[in-house]
């Protein structure tokens, strides 16, 4: 109970604030990225003069469209990232991750969920993501091929607050990236019905720092970039 | 001074006015017909008004009893109902959680009951506005009861009222601007809740999702629509508190 | 129809501690000075004040008793009060103020208003005035109907808290009017607590004084005025009262100075001098006044036909004088003078 309110509230802070990682000296660049890649931008970012600020995919659009004194940005979400670039906002976008769904559930899956069929079942309560972000665009897509109809008592503003609600037990049942949550925690949708999310990155054209911002996404798409995700439990291309 | 002032009228205003800019007025209309926006227009209406009668019925009680009655820890118990003013909502939705939450303090006892467990109900979402909300009322009640002069109640009371009917008749009546202007800002401030209910009560399009969590998705896909409920939200409180101010405010002044 | 009270209080500095009992017929004034404990005898009277010792028994039904464990809750008490400055309910119009108590104690709201607009009759509102609230009445209209408001509720026991002091002086003697025909009119043991000896002797047939929380006199009106026991009393009658030790023809006051008088009293004592008795001079006088002594003219005032002057010395003694003679004396520029009061005009009398 205590640890689930501490979880509750450090996942709270934890959106709410920018994470930074701290180098003293030099040039600092912003690289805004999707909720789902907090932790491993974090690892990646780890001693580079970066700071992130993470949020769901659409309002990062939006901040870039509005003009944010941003350097990258990397979204879960292709099509919105297609918009930024077709409105030559950010140069060539770049797919660097991927990731699949799966079904999130209480810590030892007290309801005993088999797959996405049991989902539909009465009185389990299961929380998406809201179809405006990419998150519950793609469980909706999810359950469509499964043959599954699945009344939310909830749909969640982002992917994070789906595995939240899961986790601190308000909910049985979620669908969320695989990266958010532990693998006891978590039941696998067969390829079959899932899906690919890919995850572009790209750097803003309103960069003041181009070479720094450049170097960042070689980061990315490099070694220290691929381990990182890796290690989160992303897809590589 | 002035020009602090004019800052300060600048720092306040000038977001207000880039709403108003970005009202896509032609579409107004449509934009505030569709489902989406009529569910949550409705559900807010709903909750805030179940939020205000929760606080009104529970907040008086606890106005009086912390303007009239001596015990130790007063103070302190003054301080927390008022905590809520300046707690971030969202707290306020994980602290409910904890004792409402289907596997909280309160909640997983009493989970079986009929409204039970309170997240992701519209139950839920009145219990989080209520939350936010009845500092509101609390306060502008307390302050009502210790401006009366008692001595209206010791003549209701030497006319042969018992103390319910003097409170009806003559406390609540004569503490009646104050409670009314409470109940006014703390409907307000329900109407406006986002973090605590959203934390508490999740988002779901005609059951807990009220007009703030509505606007925030919505600036999420289709910021128009997003605006167009914002400023009918900015419109309602707009209203409430050019009413409030000038019938029993009393803000002095022409 | 009689009030025996015994009540015995402490609130913050103030120390209460009074018997009384009033005789049937007889309107009760409680005097005495601000902060002497007179409202909160009324206070108790009415319920609103728990005592701490002591016992108040309305026409033998016991309201308080504390010795054992008796308190009767105000709202169940026989007893009305006419508050200081009325304490009309703001919200509620003249006619709806005195319906209140009738309505409180059971009755509907048609006869409740009906018998409240006989009331408002009697005690001379206009009736237009029926339906304003408190705020649109004048101060003696307010008072009027806070009286209407007290005796509607038909009490055994109607304490009134100086109900003239909050009207202005040219609405003042109707009022008193008023107030003398219903407290003769209502069968109620019937308190007042005044400050003002003119409301007092208006309305009253018997005083109680008050001074710091204790009774220092009790009687019929005339014998308390003439026969004062406190320099509170005297003044209230507009009189010198000097305190002290007779031996003889002597007596010594508490400052030193003494006073010759014409009858002999033997042991503690009152001295009694009408100010018109005292005579001032500029200078030293000659002649056969046994008590003169010197002092400074200080204050000043001129009361009705006559001069009051406050003379500054050992002792300190008011004179009244025409203002012919306080003229002549030039007493508008103070500075010193003597005054001498003839042994004959002093009334002795023990302590």
């Amino acid at each position: 109970m205590r640890r689930t309110v501490a979880a509750l509230l450090a996942a709270t802070l934890a959106t709410a604030c920018s994470a930074g990682a701290s180098t003293p000296s030099g040039p600092r660049i912003t690289v805004l990225a999707a909720a789902s890649l907090t932790e491993a931008f974090e690892d990646l970012g780890r001693g580079a003069a970066v700071t992130f600020s993470f949020a769901g995919s659409q309002q990062l659009v939006a901040q870039v469209g509005a003009g944010a004194p941003v350097d990258v940005v990397a979204t879960a979400d292709p099509d919105a990232m297609d918009r930024l670039a077709r409105a030559g906002l950010v140069n060539t976008p770049r797919t660097f991750a991927a990731n699949r769904l799966t079904i999130a559930v209480r810590s030892g899956n007290p309801e005993r969920i088999q797959g996405l069929a049991d989902l539909a079942r009465d009185g389990l309560k299961v929380v998406l993501a809201d179809p405006a972000v990419p998150a519950g665009r793609y469980a909706r897509q999810v359950l469509e091929r499964a043959g599954v109809r699945v009344r939310p008592v909830s749909l969640e503003l982002d992917v994070k607050a789906v595995a939240r609600k899961v986790a601190a037990g308000e909910a049985d049942a979620g669908i969320v990236y695989t990266t958010d949550v532990a693998a006891g925690s978590a039941v696998a949708i067969p390829d079959a019905s899932n899906v690919v999310a890919t995850f572009p990155v790209a750097v803003v054209r309103a960069s003041t720092d181009r070479a720094a911002a450049e170097a960042f996404v070689d980061r990315l798409l490099g070694q220290p970039g691929r381990a990182a995700l890796s290690a989160r439990g992303f897809l590589l291309p | 001074m002035p020009l602090a002032a004019t800052a300060a009228v600048a720092l306040m205003v000038l977001p207000l006015a880039g709403l108003l800019v970005r009202v896509p007025w032609s579409t107004l209309a449509t934009e505030l017909a569709t489902s989406e926006a009529q569910e949550a227009l409705r559900l807010s209406v709903v909750c805030s008004l179940g939020a205000l009668a929760v606080a009104v019925v529970l907040g008086v009680p606890l106005a009086w009893v912390l303007a009239r009655v001596a015990f130790p820890g007063r103070s302190l118990l003054r301080a927390l109902v008022t905590l809520p003013m300046v707690l971030p909502p969202v707290v306020g939705g994980v602290g409910l959680l904890a004792i409402f939450g289907r596997r909280g303090l309160l909640g997983a006892r009493l989970g079986s009951l009929p409204g039970f467990p309170l997240p992701f109900t519209i139950q839920g979402v009145v219990l989080a506005q209520a939350f936010v909300a009845m500092p509101f009322l609390v306060v502008a009640t307390e302050a009502g009861l210790r401006q009366l002069d008692r001595r209206y109640e010791d003549a209701a009371a030497t006319l042969g009222a018992r103390p319910w009917h003097r409170f009806r008749t003559v406390t609540l009546p004569l503490i009646g601007p104050s409670l009314v202007a409470g109940a006014a800002l703390s409907w307000a401030r329900a109407l406006g809740e986002f973090g605590a209910t959203i934390t508490f009560a999740g988002s779901l399009p005609g059951r807990t999702r009220t007009l703030p969590t509505a606007i925030y998705a919505g600036l999420q896909s289709r910021p128009e629509a997003a605006v167009a409920l914002s400023v009918v939200l900015l419109a309602v409180s707009l209203t409430v508190l050019v009413v409030l101010r000038g019938r029993w405010l009393g803000a002095g002044g022409p | 129809m009689t009030l025996t009270a015994d009540v015995g209080l402490r609130l913050g500095s103030l120390e209460l501690d009074v018997a009384m009992r009033t005789p049937p017929d007889e309107v009760v004034a409680v005097v005495g000075p601000n902060g002497s404990g007179k409202s909160t005898l009324l206070r108790a009277l009415a319920g609103l004040v728990r005592l701490d010792r002591g016992r108040v028994v309305l026409n033998d039904v016991v309201l308080d008793d504390v010795a054992a464990g008796a308190h009767v809750e105000p709202e169940q008490r026989p007893v009305s009060v006419m508050f200081q400055d009325t304490l009309l309910f703001p919200h509620l119009s003249a006619l709806d103020n005195v319906a209140y108590g009738i309505r409180a104690r059971g009755t509907g709201r048609t006869d409740a208003r009906r018998r409240a607009d006989t009331w408002l009759e009697r005690v001379g509102l206009d009736g237009t005035h029926r339906d304003s609230r408190p705020a649109a009445l004048s101060g003696g209209q307010a008072q009027r109907v806070a009286l209407a408001r007290a005796l509607a509720t038909e009490p055994a026991l109607l304490l009134l808290d100086e109900p003239l002091s909050a009207v202005d002086v040219s609405a003042k003697a109707p009022l008193r009017r008023v107030l003398r025909e219903q407290l003769a009119g209502s069968p109620a043991v019937r308190v007042l607590v005044t400050h003002d000896p003119v409301d007092a002797m208006a309305l009253a047939d018997r005083l109680v004084v008050i001074e710091q929380g204790r009774v220092s006199q009790e009687g019929p009106i005339a014998e308390v005025t003439t026969r004062p026991r406190s320099a509170w009393v005297a003044q209230l009658a507009g009189l010198n009262l000097f305190r002290g030790r007779a031996e003889g023809r002597h007596l010594v006051l508490g400052d030193g100075s003494q006073l010759t008088v014409a009858t002999a009293v033997r042991g503690p004592a009152f001295a009694l001098v009408h100010p018109r008795a005292v005579t001032v001079h500029r200078s030293r006088p000659e002649g056969s006044a046994r008590n003169a002594w010197p002092g400074e003219a200080t204050g000043l005032h001129l009361e009705g036909d006559r001069v009051r002057v406050q003379v500054h010395g050992t002792p300190c003694i008011v004179a009244e004088l025409t203002p012919a003679g306080a003229a002549d004396l030039r007493l508008a520029e103070g500075g010193p003078v003597w005054v001498s009061v003839k042994a004959t005009e002093i009334d002795v009398y023990p302590d």
